[in-house]
């Protein structure tokens, strides 16, 4: 050694307080617990079970969807084009069942289109270095298109009633959407926080060309990212055509904007690197809470609108303030 | 009235689990060069940030013309005539010269543009720091070393009295630092005040009036350079004393190691050969852009190929990406450790197993928690990286320990060829003779150790061969016995200047 003295290798730090790190790490958490027991207490009809049941039902599909939205998201990237994935593949699952009696078949089809759609938007955004913004803008189009021509415009009914379990039926008094929901949230969760799969979806986030330079095999991870989106916003369309027992090509207009809009306000960073599943429930239950509540409480349509965005806004610049805080 | 125009009062600077600066107190003489040293984390930049308005301090204030104040942002900060100089510039580099010299006060007519106002005002400004520089080119266009100076001629423009500058030299070449020191000087004969901070031993003695040295966020001494000796200013800033600190043993070559032939792409002139053996530390000297980073980029991997074959240990390996060198047991620590290092946003510990936790996997999928920990813990230790904990998020490191924490990545790594691109950039006199006994180590386990340097005595010091690479090709291979400075630099240098001079 070319020392001949050696000192610590750090200081001992002052911690912050545990009130404030609490804070720091808890803050949607909290506003979650808050917003649901002010719901409970305030709202009448809120806190029953038939009210609850309905309320897990609503967010499922947002649910199911952004638990690959946050890996999109984590990555540093979007996706817009997952509305019309639903519908197209709802759509074309009901074909294909009509067309050739076989439920199985159906659910391939239309999980095979979300893929397909999914495998593009990654192709492009990875390979073809194009911004995933416009890209996915693209196939948005392109995809509710596509599901307004195989539909020819209607609702298309399904004819095999054994379809229809998988959306309608129950087990243990929870219908089935919702065991799918949580199944995917834990199965993401885990993937994002204890593989390296997640890890380095997060690292490519945050700096792409470091992780390009680590050995992240950049590309390879965005286009399985996309992909698994596709599917899994296919399969949400497959499960709510079971719940309508149709398929349908307007279904859906706006999703990807209300998924999105969870995340974030489960404080994942649009800009990518950051994300955590755990907030992302809390972001998709919040907004599930606060639209449940107000059909309870009868605001008009109109103004749901409008209370969105605000919230939305008042989450980001929430978490803003937070940051700067520190 | 004191002399001083700058002093800072009992400054202190805390963040979440760290404090950055405890009671700092000291005077800056006015009209002089003063030096700020101290080891990484020792908190010069954030007294910087806390000087150009960017940190507002928890404690303590800045006096500046005898007037207490304190900055809560940058705009305070220029309306005070302070100007920092960061070693990322805040310029625009899709505006133009001109634009970003005078960005927010730009001469207008009823609201438009005047552009011949602003071209005339521009190049005065430019001629006042003696740099000819087209006032409309496009500012990404230029050289790191010239957007500097718009940088320095911006602070000018607003009338900045005190300039500081944190470690502005680290990428600029040894020509582009005499420039600079004209103008710091230059600076200083129109009586502004300068502050500046650097790792660099030499420069500091060369430049500086006084110096004041911190430690662990405290002020240690200011006093006249002209008291202190190397040694003794070494002696404030680490609390220890150095021997060599290249600590150079001759080590036995083992043969096989790395070869390269005719490698060709982007960024060189012609193709390039070289062997390094297995054990043997070899060193890549030149002037900046003279194409040695495109080279360690080509045999990692991260840029294409267009010709050659790379061989390690005798057998040739296919390097189409990084991913596959480090399968074959290259690695490269890169230049740039900002923009393909660090992920900003995730923390020391993700930040140092970010390559090798692919083979700690278990199943080659899950994550191995108790590795992770482990060796996160291990190279922190090893290389002295000054954070809170390992989760602390590496973008609220210092420069210098974000720098440490990119080397411990590659050094948990299990390789045959390691590629240094600048390894210590910004890192304080202790830590780098760390680096060098790291470096030795490797080479004695039969690693073979590339160290690209623009730093001479660092090249001269710790290979045992080196290449000279001169405007995109290897001009020279020399031994280590008969390296000479002049000799080194004279092969660095483009053949015009060279007759030149
Ligand atoms: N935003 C921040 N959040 C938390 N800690 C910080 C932040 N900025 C700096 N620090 C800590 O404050 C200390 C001083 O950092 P600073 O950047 O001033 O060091 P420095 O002397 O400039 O070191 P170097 O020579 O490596 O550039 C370090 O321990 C660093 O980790
Ligand atoms: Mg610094």
């Amino acid at each position: 050694m070319a020392t001949t003295d050696t000192s610590p290798v750090s200081a001992a730090p002052p911690r912050p307080s545990a009130a404030s790190r609490f804070f720091d790490k808890a803050g949607m958490l909290l506003v979650l617990a808050i917003l649901f027991i002010g719901c409970a207490v305030g709202v009448d009809n809120f806190f029953s079970w038939v009210n609850m049941k309905g309320l897990a039902l609503a967010v499922s599909m947002t649910g199911m969807v952004s638990c690959t939205m946050l890996f999109c998201l984590a990555a540093g990237d979007f996706d817009l084009s997952i509305g019309s994935v639903v519908a197209c593949a709802g759509v074309l699952t009901a074909v294909v069942i009509n067309h050739t009696g076989s439920i199985t078949l159906g659910v391939l089809a239309g999980l095979g289109s979300g893929a397909l759609v999914g495998a593009l938007n990654g192709y492009v955004v990875a390979r073809l270095r194009i911004n995933a913004l416009i890209t996915t803008l693209a196939t948005m189009q392109i995809v509710r298109g596509f599901g307004f021509i195989v539909s020819d415009g209607k609702a298309v009914g399904i004819g095999r009633e054994a379809f229809f379990t998988l959306g309608n039926s129950s087990l243990l008094g929870i219908p089935t959407p919702i065991w799918i929901t949580v199944a995917c949230f834990a199965v993401f969760g885990f993937i994002l926080n204890r593989t390296v799969f997640g890890r380095d979806t997060l690292a490519v986030g945050g700096n792409s060309e470091a992780a390009h330079l680590a050995g992240i095999a950049v590309d390879r991870i965005k286009i399985v990212i996309f992909t698994a989106q596709g599917v899994m916003a296919a399969f949400a369309g497959i499960v709510l055509a079971s719940r309508f027992t149709s398929g349908q090509p307007n279904t859906n207009q706006g999703f990807e904007l209300e998924v999105i809009s969870a995340c974030v306000l489960g404080g994942v960073s649009l800009t990518g690197g950051i994300g955590s599943m755990a907030f992302v429930i809390a972001g998709v239950l919040i907004m599930g809470i606060v639209q449940n509540a107000m059909n309870l409480l009868n605001v008009p349509t109109f103004y749901q609108y409008v209370a969105r965005g605000v919230i939305l806004l008042a989450a980001v610049l929430f978490d803003r303030w937070k940051r700067r805080k520190q | 009235m004191s002399s001083a125009t700058l002093a800072f009062d009992r400054v202190a600077k805390e963040f979440p689990g760290v404090k950055a600066l405890d009671d700092v107190s000291f005077a800056v003489n006015a009209g002089s060069i003063h030096a700020l040293m101290g080891e990484n984390g020792a908190g010069k930049s954030t007294l910087l940030k806390i000087l150009s308005g960017a940190y507002t301090p928890t404690g303590g204030s800045l006096v500046i013309g005898g007037q207490p104040c304190v900055f809560h942002d940058t705009a305070d900060a220029l309306a005070a005539g302070v100007a920092v100089i960061y070693q990322e510039l805040h310029l625009v580099p899709e505006m133009s010269v001109a634009e970003n010299l005078f960005l927010g006060h730009l001469p207008q007519r009823l609201g438009i543009v005047d552009r011949r106002a602003l071209a005339a005002a521009a190049r005065k400004q430019l001629e006042l720091i003696g740099e000819a520089i087209d006032p409309w080119t496009k500012l990404g266009r230029l050289p790191l070393a010239q957007r500097q100076m718009v940088e320095i001629a911006k602070a000018l423009t607003r009338g900045a009295r005190i300039i500081a500058f944190d470690e502005p030299t680290s990428s600029l070449s040894d020509r582009e630092v005499r420039r600079l020191f004209t103008i710091i000087r230059d600076l200083r004969a129109r009586g502004c005040t300068v502050l500046y901070v650097s790792h660099r031993m030499e420069e500091i003695f060369e430049l500086c009036d006084r110096i004041t040295i911190l430690r662990d966020g405290r002020h240690v001494e200011t006093s006249e350079l002209a008291n202190l000796t190397r040694d003794a200013v070494v002696q404030r800033m680490v609390g220890r004393k150095l021997a060599d600190i290249y600590n150079y043993t001759p080590r036995p070559g083992a043969g096989g190691g790395l070869a390269v032939e005719g490698l060709a792409g982007p960024g060189l002139a012609e193709p390039c050969s070289f062997a390094a053996e297995a054990g043997e530390i070899f060193g890549f000297f030149g002037l900046v852009g003279a194409g040695r980073s495109e080279l360690m980029r080509l045999i990692y991997g991260a840029a294409a190929k267009t010709a050659g074959r790379v061989t390690v240990a005798g057998r040739e390996v296919a390097v189409a990406s990084p991913r596959d060198a480090i399968q074959s047991g290259i690695v490269l620590c890169p230049e740039d450790r900002k923009k393909e290092g660090i992920v900003p946003v995730r923390s020391v510990l993700e930040n140092t197993n970010l390559s090798a936790r692919r083979r700690k996997a278990r199943g080659g999928m899950l994550i191995d928690e108790t590795w992770e920990q482990a060796n996160a813990r291990e190279r922190v230790d090893q290389l002295r990286v000054r954070t809170p904990s390992l989760q602390q998020l590496i973008r609220n490191l210092s420069g210098g320990n974000q720098q440490k924490v990119i080397l411990g990545r590659w050094l948990s790594e299990t390789v045959k060829v390691i590629l240094l691109d600048e390894p210590t950039r910004g890192i304080d006199v202790g830590a780098k003779s760390e680096i060098y006994t790291i470096m030795q180590n490797l080479a004695k386990s039969g690693v073979c150790v590339i160290v690209v340097s623009s730093e001479l005595p660092e090249v001269l010091g710790v290979s045992d061969r080196i290449a000279v690479m001169r405007q995109g090709k290897i001009a020279a291979i020399v031994n280590r016995a008969d390296a000479t400075e002049e000799q080194l630099l004279k092969l660095a240098l483009p053949l015009e200047t060279a007759r030149a001079s």
